[in-house]
């Protein structure tokens, strides 16, 4: 099944063409990295991918829904359903502990806050942090509050986790950390993509995309 | 395929959502709220203290009843004043209903301390023949000493009006008072009657004194009837025409409680200077929160694209923010309703009056703060709702 599918995809800022006519296919399971210099449209790749911002030109489908056709309330509910979202920088609510930080982002599920506090126990248990769901951000290391926005990621169970440099902030350690994680809940059947500029991060992942100057330049495989 | 429908918020939800910027920084919200506070403090204190002044008349009116008549001799066509029956009093007890009536004749003298004070110095104290029923029509009461009796209504004796009394600088009888040409003993000192002024201030002898020792003529000039509550009415249409046969249209009736009630009215009735500075602090409120809720969003735009991202529909992130400035202008409402009641609550203590803040002062209140909040609210909600999501992947 192609959980993301785009074609034709362009994105230009004004005069700058940050994507230029980008056809990429990735289907459920797999774990991907773009890779790619400063500037080359990374970022932007995948903000349309996942459905924060809309392309110029072409068609962006996510678990076969045609991005350029739904509502903002649709593309809301999209993302609360089907992706999980990881950062360079964690962004996690600084007065709020670790359960709290992961609740907050089942908040547009549906589920009542009982069953927000239950899963996100249960995600924080997932990765690894069950003994530190009371704690809050300035109280854990980078690759514990990385962890944590993992686990927020993921607790509703997404299919897609789209991640961007989300070892960029992280030693090589805590980066490996992190790795692991994701290598762990790729196995368990949620497809990851992830932008880095870290090579062991790349060659980590069995599918690697190459992004330059807005166009994707080659895939290994 | 099913079909995308983004879940609601749960109202606790919210409420919780809408409180969290609030929490985070309690300092600045405290002082957001603060000109709504004192906006809605002014206004509710206001209002509690002419409602408390209010309840204070209203509750003495209550007591006194409003069933209390006064009739006095009106201006004749020629300009003179009418002369009132000698026995106005005895005549209108026989009209259906009355169950009391006196009367009163001014008889034109001064008193004072003593003759060593020129006889044009009156203190405002009029010196007043009475007939030995007027308490029990007036409803007055004796503070200390004695009141008239068929014995001393006869001798040089005096019962002096609360205020009266006060004007001579006398708080207790048996003290001789220079009344007309000679001494009167004061044998009694009447408490406060509030429906009848003008024995307050007056100086009362009896009709036969008045008649012996100041060549006093035996009219009344006032005329008090009591009556069962139903028939003041009629009695009142029939007062004129008893006390004055001929010409009914030159005596005047009055309903003393009138005045007690405009008093009250007017004592309800707020001043329109301090609602409108209580109006300017609310304004003043409305547009800080305004621009407490502009700052919030702006420095909270991470936040909003970070929710954006985990699937917070335009519409949510809007009512999070509108919840955020309607509690925030709710929590001012609140604490400027706590600070005016117990500034009515003080008043009232000091004045002793009762303290009344009337139900509608607090839910206008609440209300007016909820739809400040909304208003000022509104424009920084429609700006968190416009930040695009990107912001969450882009921010620094
Ligand atoms: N909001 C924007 N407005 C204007 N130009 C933009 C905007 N976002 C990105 N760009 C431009 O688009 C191009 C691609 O940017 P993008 O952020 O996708 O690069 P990237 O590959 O993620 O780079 P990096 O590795 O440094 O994160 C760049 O030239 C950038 O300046
Ligand atoms: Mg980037």
């Amino acid at each position: 099944m192609k959980i993301l599918e785009i074609r034709g995809v362009s994105k230009s800022y004004g005069k700058v063409q940050a994507l230029r006519e980008v056809d990429l296919v990735i289907r459920g399971g797999e774990m991907v990295s773009i890779v790619g210099p400063s500037g080359s449209g990374k970022s932007t790749l995948l903000q349309i991918a996942g459905t924060l911002d809309r392309p110029t030109a072409g068609t962006v489908r996510v678990a076969g829904h045609d991005v350029s056709r739904l509502s903002d309330s649709e593309l809301s509910a999209l993302r609360a359903r089907y992706i999980g979202f990881v950062f360079q920088q964690f962004h996690l609510a600084p007065g709020s502990s670790a359960l709290d930080n992961v609740a907050d982002g089942l908040l547009y599920s549906g589920l009542s806050r009982r069953q927000r506090r239950e899963k996100a126990a249960a995600a924080l248990e997932r990765v690894g942090l069950g003994h530190r769901l009371g704690h809050r951000p300035h109280q854990l290391s980078g690759g514990q509050m990385q962890r944590v926005a993992v686990a927020r990621a993921v607790a509703g169970e997404p299919p897609l986790l789209l991640a961007d440099e989300p070892t960029g902030n992280l030693d090589s350690e805590a980066g490996a950390e992190v790795m692991s994680l994701f290598r762990r809940l790729n196995a368990a059947g949620i497809t990851v993509v992830i932008i880095t500029h870290d090579s062991e991060v790349a060659m980590a992942c069995p599918r690697r995309i190459r992004v330059r100057d807005g166009l994707v330049r080659s895939e290994v495989t | 395929m099913t079909a995308l429908r983004p879940a609601r918020l749960r109202p606790t939800d919210l409420a919780r959502l809408g409180t969290s910027g609030l929490r985070a920084r309690p300092m600045r919200a405290i002082l957001a709220a603060l000109g709504i506070s004192i906006g809605i403090a002014t206004m509710v204190t206001v209002v509690g203290v002419s409602a408390s002044s209010q309840e204070q008349l209203l509750r003495q009116l209550d007591a006194l009843g409003t069933n209390l008549l006064r009739v006095q001799p009106g201006d004749s066509l020629f300009g003179d004043q009418v002369k009132l029956p000698k026995t106005a009093a005895d005549m209108v007890r026989r009209i259906d209903g009355v169950t009391n009536a006196s009367q009163t004749g001014e008889t034109g003298v001064t008193v004072r301390r003593n003759d060593l004070i020129p006889s044009g110095v009156s203190l405002g104290i009029t010196v007043q023949a009475t007939s030995l029923d007027l308490l029990d029509t007036v409803d007055g009461k004796i503070r200390s000493g004695t009141w008239l009796n068929a014995a001393t209504e006869r001798q040089p004796v005096v019962v002096l009006g609360a205020v009266a009394a006060e004007r001579l600088g006398l708080t207790a009888p048996d003290i001789q008072v220079w009344i007309g040409n000679r001494w009167f003993t004061v044998i009694g000192i009447l408490d406060r009657m509030p429906l009848a002024e003008e024995i307050e201030r007056s100086a009362l002898i009896g009709f036969p004194a008045a008649k012996d020792y100041l060549n006093h003529d035996g009219h009344p000039t006032t005329v008090y009837e009591r009556s069962a509550d139903e028939a003041v009415e009629s009695v009142r249409a029939m007062l004129a025409r008893t006390v004055s046969p001929e010409k009914p249209n030159e005596a005047k009736v009055s309903r003393p409680s009138d005045a007690l009630k405009a008093k009250a009215a007017a004592a309800g009735a707020f001043t329109g200077l301090m609602l409108g500075l209580g109006a300017v602090a609310l304004f003043v409120g409305a547009v800080g929160v305004a621009n407490t809720m502009v700052v919030a969003v702006l420095e909270r735009r991470r936040e909003i694209g970070l929710r954006r991202s985990f699937g917070a529909t335009r519409g949510q992130v809007r009512s999070q923010f509108l919840v955020e400035a309607v509690l925030l202008s709710a929590f001012g409402g609140g604490a400027g309703v706590l600070l005016g009641a117990l500034a009515t609550f003080v008043y009232a203590r000091i004045n002793s009056l009762p303290a009344v803040v009337p139900m509608w002062a607090l839910g206008g209140a609440l209300g007016t703060t909820i739809l400040i909040g909304a208003l000022a609210g509104l424009y920084p909600a429609l700006r968190a709702a416009r930040v695009p999501p990107t912001v969450a992947l882009t921010a620094q």
